[in-house]
């Protein structure tokens, strides 16, 4: 298959997943609609106790009061939860179109193997990028105004796509791994969680010591500190490069992954 | 029909697949005849399902060899996939599309460009009398619908080789009747079916040649006819009033099989006018009396029975021999 068909038919597929999207919206709206509630609870229910409990730990500068510092706080780690709650929807309905008969006609199909695959992430790509302008949306409507430059914003797009592309990916692997659609909507689940046993709701130096070593070392800190430096201004180090590199070595590891599974009981 | 000479389509050799200990498939050869439908007939569980998701590359055999379209299965399985249409058992439809969008989407996918793939999908739903429903989506469409948009889909290429898994299962009668036209318009513009069916009607009707699966084997293959052939000739049932008639027609006629619970005797042979009338005069000479006579010509379901009925008779079965 030459490169050509691959572009076609993954565009073909991708035509597929929004017009899913578009007929079908309740997914969509509830994985774009839980990271709001949680940006909603975490800043008016938690936001002025949490706030003043950031102390030194996260100085952001020009702000006076608890809820309005943390708001600052908790929007780069709402948005790394909303790709997070994204690829929960793309999990399903990788597992649905698995179960049902359509895909096992596209593998007698001579189209690009990948393509169906391609369509999913394709899909979800969309769906994330939704998904954050709405959160952010919500964000700046609540008071959140980032210090970001156009250089500074550049990296914000860049890194969300590049988060959303690793976890989607892993995503659509998790939505083959298993025959039911129940079970591989519930895989993606600790996705959902690890932001909290990172930097996106407290500083991790607040944690004991175990859970606070796991914080600083597992995936998402990095992404949300480079997040929230590239937004608010503080300061991230080598975080950045650190984020690269996982949802580098998630998407690629991801990916082998996903078509293997794919390729699992046909023909190569 | 078109005299053919440019050999088999479908050639398979030696099939065979194993999931673990279970024997799916265990060494199956035949060869399908361009612009002819092959039946595969066999009860759940044969191995029709199998052979055809191996036909159609979508799994991998353990051992044999297999062309398709003149395109060896392993080696070029891309080459194989552009040749054939495949229909499975579920149905292959985007339920969330409606059902002109699901034509289209089969055109993009066969790269036929936008105004070729509407017109194409138009006159498909037109042919199979759903150009009503067109724009509804798919979840909304009944059994039949359903089987016949699914037919359209695997038409959409125009593919010369088509598999059909059970197309008629759980269907009524009508739109059973209505997916034998279809097929018999597809052989007749040329197009090469194989079918697997566990009903002996729908092969009867169809087919150019029948298989019959069972246990992972052909236990037998030729026509319809030549399947007949293989079983002992028809019987005529004779119905009784009491046991103690049917013991007297029974010394009468010396008849081997007979039935006391339900008072009948079965009496092998044809069921032409002379040996009947014959038969029935004797038992009126000895003043025995039949309540109710039935013939019962030789057909598939006899076939099917007498050859898969035995899990030990292994031995395939040519109805003839070439």
């Amino acid at each position: 298959m030459n490169a050509l068909a691959y572009f076609g038919d993954s565009a073909t597929m991708l035509r597929r997943q929004l017009r899913h999207m578009v007929r079908y919206p309740s997914l969509t709206m509830f994985v774009v609609g839980m990271p709001v509630v949680f940006l909603l609870l975490f800043v008016f229910v938690f936001g002025g106790t949490l706030g003043a409990g950031l102390g030194g730990a996260a100085v952001i500068p020009g702000t006076a009061g608890g809820r309005a510092a943390y708001l600052e706080y908790v929007t780069p780690g709402i948005l790394v939860m909303t790709i997070a709650a994204i690829v929960q929807g793309t999990a399903i309905s990788v597992a649905m179109d698995m179960t049902g008969g359509i895909v096992a006609r596209f593998r007698t199909m001579s189209i690009s193997r990948a393509s169906v695959l391609t369509g999913h992430v394709l899909g979800s790509m969309v769906q994330a990028a939704i998904g954050i302008a709405v959160v952010l949306g919500a964000a700046v409507i609540l008071g959140f105004r980032p210090s970001a430059g156009p250089m500074e914003w550049f990296g914000v797009i860049g890194l969300l796509a590049i988060t959303s592309f690793a976890l989607i990916w892993l995503a659509v692997a998790l939505g083959m791994v298993t025959n039911s659609v129940e079970t591989a909507s519930n895989l993606p689940m600790p996705l959902i969680l690890l932001p909290f046993l990172g930097s996106a709701f407290v500083p991790t130096d607040s944690m004991p010591g175990p859970l606070k070593l796991f914080a600083e070392y597992q995936p998402f800190t990095p992404i949300i500190e480079t997040l929230r430096g590239l937004l608010t201004g503080t300061s991230f180090g080598n975080d950045g490069l650190l984020a690269m590199a996982w949802c580098a070595g998630i998407a690629a590891v991801s990916y082998v992954w996903a078509m293997r599974l794919y390729e699992r009981h046909s023909v190569h | 029909m078109i005299a053919n000479h440019s050999g088999p389509t479908i050639q398979v050799d030696g099939l065979r697949k194993s999931y673990g200990r279970q024997v799916v498939l265990d060494g199956i050869d035949f060869e399908v005849a361009q612009g002819t439908v092959y039946s595969l007939l066999g009860p759940n569980g044969a191995g029709k399902t199998t052979t055809v998701q191996i036909l159609s590359t979508l799994i991998s055999a353990d051992e044999g060899h297999v062309l398709v379209a003149g395109h060896d299965l392993s080696r070029e399985p891309d080459a194989v996939r552009a040749a054939i249409g495949v229909t499975g058992q579920f149905s292959a439809v985007d339920k969330f599309l409606t059902g002109e969008e699901n034509l289209v989407l089969m055109a993009d996918l066969r790269h036929m460009g936008k105004r070729e793939g509407r017109r194409r999908a138009a006159e498909l739903l037109d042919r199979f009398d759903l150009a009503e429903s067109s724009s509804k989506p798919v979840s909304t469409y009944s059994g039949g619908m359903l089987r016949r948009l699914d037919l359209a889909m695997t038409l959409v290429g125009d593919p010369r080789i088509i598999f059909l898994d059970e197309p008629t299962a759980g269907l009524d009668p009508r739109s059973r009747r209505t997916m034998w036209q279809i097929v018999r318009g597809l052989v007749g513009s040329g197009v090469t079916i194989f079918l697997t069916t566990q009903y002996l009607e729908e092969a009867d009707q169809l087919s150019d040649r029948i298989a019959v699966l069972d246990h992972g084997k052909l236990v037998a293959q030729g026509t319809a006819a030549e399947l007949k052939r293989l079983v002992p000739g028809g019987h005529i049932s004779l119905q009784f009033a009491d046991a103690m008639v049917l013991e007297r027609a029974a010394r009468v006629l010396a008849a081997t099989s007979r039935d006391d619970e339900a008072l009948t005797l079965q009496v092998p042979g044809g069921g032409d006018v002379r040996s009947l009338k014959s038969m029935l005069d004797r038992l009126d000479d000895a003043g025995v009396e039949v309540c109710g006579l039935t013939v019962h010509t030789p057909d598939l379901d006899d076939v099917f029975l007498a050859l898969t009925g035995h899990p030990d008779t292994t031995e395939p079965q040519e109805a003839i021999d070439r």
